[in-house]
């Protein structure tokens, strides 16, 4: 997945000026910035459901699966009934085989028949991530998936989230944890007022800010991160 | 679209209130109109107190009397009845609610009455007890009393009118009077007329000029007087009524009671599932995610639009089943109800369309359909002539941007061939159905960027 020169402005506000990027298949990339960073909007292009004002995105090896923050799905109906609809939707040939295996891959096979109200948060976002490979995509993005989910839930979750990236999937996610993305992300894209400011591993952050801020850099990786946003007016 | 369409159903049937009220709703409606129209109002309970003595008569100008009035009886077949002994039993039902009003004739109603006949008459006046603890009630007391005394003047009015125009004729025509038991022969003037022309050959000439002057004033006479009796007659009620109306013969009132409870069921149900539903996208966050390539929002707004249509369509068909158990309906015109029943739905599910996409979630959007809907639905009813003609204006077009009136004209011209046809309200919905359509696809690009 590819993007050149995205810009996004709402109203007067710039969200985006001018971001590029690039994601290689199996990888997993952390998006990470303060609030208003347009983490969500870059995503959001990525996914086509808001359109850039200018630059381009392409995605030439198929299908993108989108994940929103928060869990987009209906939560009157079963998690069967979900998974079956939207295995509909996305035109599978055999949508009732696509719901197993989306049930055998979140260990939800026992809770098929349960409403999603009555799941917990972090099980819902297992739907909800579900929901997003249901049409087999090449690139998942997931916008803050483990906001909400207790230390257990999270962990949970990302275990399945190495899974699909082990599997080829590409995988783009934001997140405020900044720890997360450290332990989760093996590249990190970081963003700060619409403008991309890094591009590489966490540790080449970290080196980074050893030439700045040397003090911050031997600290955790949330305190050098902070030096790194200060360090260029953020 | 079927899959989403399958989705709603099934969320539907998670939600056995919402289905409740859909079902029970119309059925409540059905019920309570068919009720309504198919009894006759009833008459209210009113004391009823006879002061007049038993004998007492009115008497006419010449002496007779006209006929017992049956006071009682006339009045209890506009009221039921209760008969009380005294004013003070008369009260005490007023009072305690037993009944919304007592009559009482006072003793001296006929002294009174006979005297319009004489040099000093009096007013005739019937005592009225009522308890108008609130507006409502109060409105309706006086109504009813109204409604009686005018029928009671009317009726002694014609009877007096009767006798004097029967006693003119004996005038005019001759004929036989009682005076205490004695038949008493009348010539009358057209006989006197006659007898005098027939005598004049035999009465010297000096004498016939006088004599002529008595033919004529007879036969002037009786040619005047002819006219008398029906101007008298015209006295007890001086102006009749004669209808016209300059608009189409409208259909009954119980099919336009029908229709308005029909079509309100079908905006009610429309107007709220649709409405909801497509909010429901909103509030799941479902929508980018439909619309995000898996399906076009023009074929959401289709899905939820349908969806109203068949959920709207079988709803207002159970409701006017269940009128049909108090009024007789006009199956034979069945296909007609389908088309104003769909095209109304289509109208309505436009409309709930655009609200629903310009409404954050779902419990918002239905407050705001029932605020919108509800005032629209009773201004829709204001009959012209009730208001300004400038305030009249402004609601015809408030009613006519909004599909109910168009779905009221529609449904009932399909139960009743009375009235204009049903092709204009037809038009009239596929004009709203584009336009709200329009509104709807245009709010649903800011459902997708906020």
């Amino acid at each position: 997945m590819q993007a050149r020169g995205l810009v996004k402005k709402y109203g007067a506000r710039e969200a985006l000026r001018g971001v590029d990027f690039a994601a290689q298949p199996g990888e997993l990339v952390g998006v990470i910035g303060p609030n208003g960073a347009g983490k969500t909007t870059l995503l959001s292009i990525l996914a086509g459901t808001v359109k850039a004002d200018e630059g381009k995105v392409s995605s030439p090896n198929g299908e993108v699966g989108w994940v929103p923050q928060q869990a987009a799905l209906y939560r009157r109906l079963t998690v069967e009934e979900n998974l079956l609809l939207f295995a509909r939707l996305e035109k599978r040939a055999e949508p009732r085989k696509a719901v197993e295996e989306m049930l055998e891959l979140t260990g939800l096979a026992e809770r098929r028949g349960d409403v999603v109200a009555r799941l917990s948060g972090g099980n819902q976002q297992r739907i909800n991530i579900a929901i997003g490979l249901l049409g087999q995509p090449v690139t998942l993005l997931l916008d803050e998936p483990s906001v909400g989910l207790d230390p257990r839930q999270r962990a949970r979750l990302w275990e399945f989230v190495s899974g699909l990236a082990d599997g080829g999937t590409t995988v783009i996610f934001s997140t405020h944890d900044i720890q997360e993305a450290e332990r989760y992300g093996q590249r990190l894209l970081v963003l700060a007022d619409g403008e991309g400011l890094f591009d590489g591993s966490a540790e080449e952050l970290r080196e980074a800010v050893r030439g700045e801020t040397p003090e911050a850099a031997g600290s955790d990786f949330e305190t050098a991160f902070v030096a790194f946003l200060q360090h260029r007016g953020h | 679209m079927r899959w989403l369409l399958l989705k709603d159903l099934q969320i539907l049937r998670r939600s056995p209130l919402q289905v409740v009220l859909l079902i029970a709703y119309p059925v409540l409606i059905a019920l309570l109109i068919g009720f309504a129209i198919s009894r006759e109002p009833g008459n209210p309970r009113v004391a009823f107190l006879n002061e007049v003595p038993p004998g007492a008569r009115v008497a006419t100008g010449a002496g007779d009397r006209l006929p017992a009035i049956g006071v009682h009886d006339r009045v209890c077949r506009q009221v039921e009845c209760v008969d009380v002994s005294s004013r003070a039993e008369a009260e005490a039902k007023v009072r305690d609610g037993d009944v919304l009003a007592a009559l009482i004739l006072p003793a001296d109603l006929i002294d009174r009455l006979n005297s319009l006949g004489t040099l000093d008459p009096e007013t005739p006046q019937v005592d009225v007890i009522v308890n108008e603890e609130d507006p409502l009630k109060a409105r309706v007391v006086d109504d009813r009393i109204d409604a009686l005394l005018a029928r009671a003047n009317l009726f002694i009015a014609k009877q007096i009118a009767g006798e004097g125009g029967r006693y003119l004729n004996l005038v005019v025509e001759g004929g036989h009077f009682s005076v205490l038991g004695t038949k008493v022969e009348i010539l009358g003037l057209r006989a006197t007329a006659s007898t005098l022309e027939s005598l004049r050959p035999s009465v010297p000439a000096a004498k016939q000029p006088a004599l002529d002057r008595v033919i004529r004033f007879a036969t002037l006479a009786r040619d005047n007087l002819d006219v008398a009796a029906p101007l008298i007659d015209r006295l007890a009620q001086p102006i009749e009524v004669e209808k016209q109306s300059v608009s189409a013969p409208t259909p009954p009132l119980d099919v336009f009671a029908v229709a308005v409870a029909a079509t309100l069921t079908l905006t009610f149900v429309t107007l709220l599932l649709v409405a909801g539903s497509l909010a429901l996208e909103r509030e799941e966050n479902t929508f980018p995610r439909l619309t995000g390539g898996l399906v076009s929002r023009s074929a959401l707004l289709g899905e939820k639009v349908g969806l109203g249509i068949a959920v709207g369509l079988i709803v207002t068909l159970l409701m006017l089943g269940g009128v049909e158990l108090f009024v007789g309906l006009d199956w034979s015109r069945f296909g007609l109800w389908l088309i104003a029943i769909l095209a109304g739905a289509a109208g309505l599910g436009a409309a709930g369309a655009a609200l629903g996409a310009a409404a954050r979630d779902v419990r918002s959007v239905s407050l705001l359909a029932f605020m919108i809907s509800l005032p629209v639905a009773l201004l829709s009813l204001v009959p012209s002539g009730a208001v300004g003609a400038t305030l009249y204006d402004v609601i015809r077009v408030i009613a006519a941007a909004f599909p109910f009136k168009p779905a009221l004209q529609a449904m009932t011209a399909a139960l009743d061939s009375a009235g204009p046809g049903i092709g204009g309200p037809l038009l009239h919905l596929a004009i709203l159905v584009v336009a709200y359509l329009a509104l709807a696809r245009l709010a649903l690009r800011r459902f997708a960027s906020v």
